[in-house]
């Protein structure tokens, strides 16, 4: 009896200490979120370094600026199930399958891996219904993620990628706030694996989409998939860059379906009415977040266009994207004004 | 010994349980459990990160349930939303519950509904950076005894839409004050089958405005103190046009002549100071028993779209508008913007009702606006007579005669599935 209880004990202490074999279904469907992150089961250590059996790392071409924070990001596609390839949007995923987003920031942006710290983690699960979003923030310690539905505010402070200090208050977003730039019609939806944006040799060292096919976690992957020109990049034009730069970090909310549709500015890289670009295009409800501009995109004027004039704010009322930033991308605002100057003028 | 392990047993299973079952969010994430309400109705204390747990209840609402404020003034820090079918949210009153956003770090608008069938009732929201409530996408809106302001004069660096319903079907705005947008303080966009009734819009750039929206009543408010009172647009390059069958009547319209301060390049930016109605580019419209006095530009404008436009889908021109059985105090004594050029060649003030006169725009043919213009013999009216934009003042035609239009019949009374 004794031996039995003390066998019982010690199946218990591990079953419960030790995260348990890989992803568990029934938490990652159930009607609600875990407490920790720690219980969905999508990693071998508490600090969310090791990823657990058939959870896949990638990354995409151009990550969505936020405030300069590393991301990682896995996705994970119930065993035996695959997603099925869409050329024009995010890839039709089976229910169950996740995708699971770290923000983590260093001490020294130049050299993001050096005391990398983890701050947030977000999910997004493939529920019977649709996709549910719900933040996770980290301890100190890195012990424990804990889900956070009214998102948070956290002290940050880095040196950032152009050796500037910062310090700023990141925003957590909470989980309407995740809906907000997820918003797809009724529903929500990823915004970053569409193959235009994955197609690129990813963190294993392989082009990625032909990876994810060898892994059995994509299906119809055809044999010229689309890609968008890298941003950062120096081979494309800059109108590519420029439209590839405003698809990630705009068009989820710019776009027929999404939160600023009644705004008639959509960004989506497909995009090719000038006037729904914002050329020439008044702005609609953007109050005093036209700044002195009397149009979005105001050809050859980068100085004279509100597009431009959002991009360069911080404060609230004003900063486009709304969520997401405390700090101008400057890079990204850089490449913008140059498309613009560009144009012709009137 | 073995009640020991027993125990030791037992509190393992106790520390482990909660794993497996996410449970009770309240208990689970760690916030204030609030307390329920008699009624089942969820009331939310004041406090320590007020802001969070109320944006926890809004997220963790359940359909059809209540939200109750307490009576107070909170410091905001973002943005509120919700996104659950059937919420109330209720204050203990306009004034008595005021939630301040004068602290407000990001978020476009101060509270965000993304649902269908929420009602927002007695509170005060105060000093947003963007917009005071967007509503977006909700079917079904109830706005009632809120306020929505901006203190202090007017600013262009207020927030734009004081109450901001959007791609919404069935919106009621009732009893409701706002002051101090730098936009439109009531504004129904790209919506079908509104009523806003007995609310007052003062000191804003737009008191009222229906912009790009079908099927809207507008009646029983108290708009003053606006650059213009009451506006009804339609603009092009939006994803919903076509703007109709509007009526605006038993409103009071008077001294809406504070200096536009809305920020250059948006479309109220060219609302000239001391206008009581303006009827821009859509069709249907009828004005209707209200009381105009001391609007120092114009009582009430019918205007084509004026900037150039490449939207093919889009047409400029207001057409079947019919103003009748209003009554007119002084008024365009002292006329602002454009129609202070037009001024001079009239004696220098102009009538209660002023139409621009434009027929046609671009390669198209001259239209009949149908423009009718009932009322008593005394009252003053001008065609302008540009014909068409850009408007060319060597060109014009003024002309005091009526159009002579023809009423187009009585509009179908606007009826909201959920309120009478």
């Amino acid at each position: 009896m004794r031996r039995a209880l003390l066998a019982a004990l010690t199946g218990l202490l591990v079953a419960c200490g030790k995260p348990v074999a890989g992803p568990d279904m029934d938490v990652i469907l159930a009607d609600k979120p875990a407490r920790t992150l720690a219980e969905y089961g999508f990693f071998q250590d508490v600090s969310a370094r090791e990823p657990a059996r058939g959870v896949v790392a990638y990354d995409l071409i151009n990550p969505l600026f936020s405030d300069h924070a590393s991301k990682h990001r896995l996705v994970y596609v119930p065993d035996g199930e695959a997603a099925t390839y869409n050329g024009d949007d995010v890839f039709d995923f089976p229910v169950g399958s996740v995708l699971i987003k770290t923000f983590a920031f260093a001490p020294d942006m130049r050299e993001p891996e050096e005391g990398e710290r983890y701050r947030e983690t977000r999910l997004l699960i493939r529920k019977a219904d649709g996709w549910a979003a719900y933040p996770y923030v980290w301890n100190e310690d890195e012990t424990e993620a804990t889900y956070a539905p009214a998102g948070d505010w956290l002290d940050v402070a880095f040196v950032d990628p152009a050796g500037e200090p910062v310090s700023i208050e990141y925003r957590v977003p909470n989980q309407n706030q995740c809906k907000t730039c997820h918003q797809m019609g009724d529903d929500i939806a990823p915004i970053g694996p569409k193959a235009r944006n994955l197609n690129h040799e990813g963190p294993y060292g392989k082009m990625q989409l032909a990876d994810w096919s060898a892994r059995g976690i994509l299906s119809g992957l055809p044999d010229a998939p689309p890609a968008v020109p890298s941003v950062a990049g120096m081979n494309a034009s800059v109108e590519g860059r420029a439209r590839a730069y405003l698809d990630i970090n705009c068009a989820h909310c710019h776009r027929a379906e999404g939160s600023a549709s009644n705004s008639g500015l959509w960004l989506g890289y497909d995009e090719a009415e000038p006037t729904k670009l914002g050329i020439g295009k008044h702005p609609t409800a953007a109050g005093r977040g036209s700044g002195d501009a009397v149009f979005v995109v105001a050809p050859g004027e980068a100085d004279n266009s509100i597009l431009t004039y959002r991009m360069a704010s911080t404060e609230a009322g004003i900063a486009m994207p709304e969520l997401g930033r405390a700090l101008i991308d400057e890079d990204g605002l850089e490449l913008v004004r140059d498309w613009i100057s560009g144009m012709d003028a009137y | 010994m073995r009640i020991l392990m027993m125990g030791a047993a037992v509190a393992v299973l106790a520390a482990c349980g909660g794993g497996d079952e996410p449970s009770d969010a309240d208990a689970d994430t760690g916030t204030v459990a609030e307390q329920p309400a008699a009624d089942g109705a969820a009331v939310l204390e004041p406090g320590d990160d007020f802001q969070a747990r109320l944006q926890t209840m809004l997220i963790e609402a359940e359909e059809g349930s209540t939200i109750t404020l307490p009576e107070g003034t909170f410091m905001m820090t973002d943005g509120l939303s919700l996104d659950v079918d059937g919420v109330t949210i209720t204050g203990a009153g306009q004034g008595a519950t005021i939630l301040d956003f004068s602290g407000q770090r990001g978020s476009g608008e101060g509270l965000l509904i993304t649902s269908d069938d929420v009602t927002l009732e007695n509170f005060s929201i105060q000093e947003t950076k963007g917009d005071g409530i967007k509503s977006k996408g909700a079917d079904r809106i109830i706005y009632r005894d809120l306020t929505v302001e901006w203190l202090g004069d007017p600013d262009p660096e207020n927030g734009a839409y004081g109450v901001y319903p959007v791609e919404s079907t069935d919106v009621l705005v009732e009893r409701v004050t706002v002051r101090g947008a730098s936009d439109a303080g009531i504004y129904v966009g790209q919506s079908n089958n509104i009523i806003v009734r007995d609310s007052v819009a003062e000191k804003n750039v737009a008191g009222i405005e229906i912009e790009n929206s079908t099927h809207a009543e507008v009646y029983g408010n108290v708009v003053t103190q606006n650059t213009g009172g009451v506006l009804v647009f339609d603009l092009p390059d939006l994803p919903v046009m076509g703007g109709n069958s509007t009526r605006i009547y038993n409103n009071d319209i008077y001294s809406n002549n504070t200096p536009n301060f809305a920020p250059p390049g948006n479309i109220v930016a060219g609302v000239p100071a001391g206008t009581g109605v303006i009827i821009m580019a859509n069709d249907k419209v009828v004005v209707e028993n209200n009381r105009f006095e001391d609007n120092q530009t114009v009582q009430v404008l019918i205007t084509a779209y004026t900037e150039p436009f490449t939207d093919e889908d889009y047409n400029p021109l207001p057409r079947n508008v019919v103003v009748k059985g209003n009554t007119y105090g002084t008024g365009g004594n002292n006329p602002d913007g454009r129609l202070a050029e037009i001024a001079p060649l009239l004696g220098g003030s102009l009538p209660p009702i002023v139409w621009d006169g434009v027929t046609r725009w671009g390669e198209n043919e001259d239209i009949d606006n149908n423009i009718v213009i009932d009322e008593g013999e005394g009252v003053g009216f001008i065609n302008i007579g540009f014909g068409t934009y850009p408007m060319d003042l060597a060109n014009v035609s003024p002309s005091m005669e009526r159009p002579g239009g023809e009423a187009f019949g009585e509009l179908e009374p606007v009826t909201l599935s959920h309120s009478e």
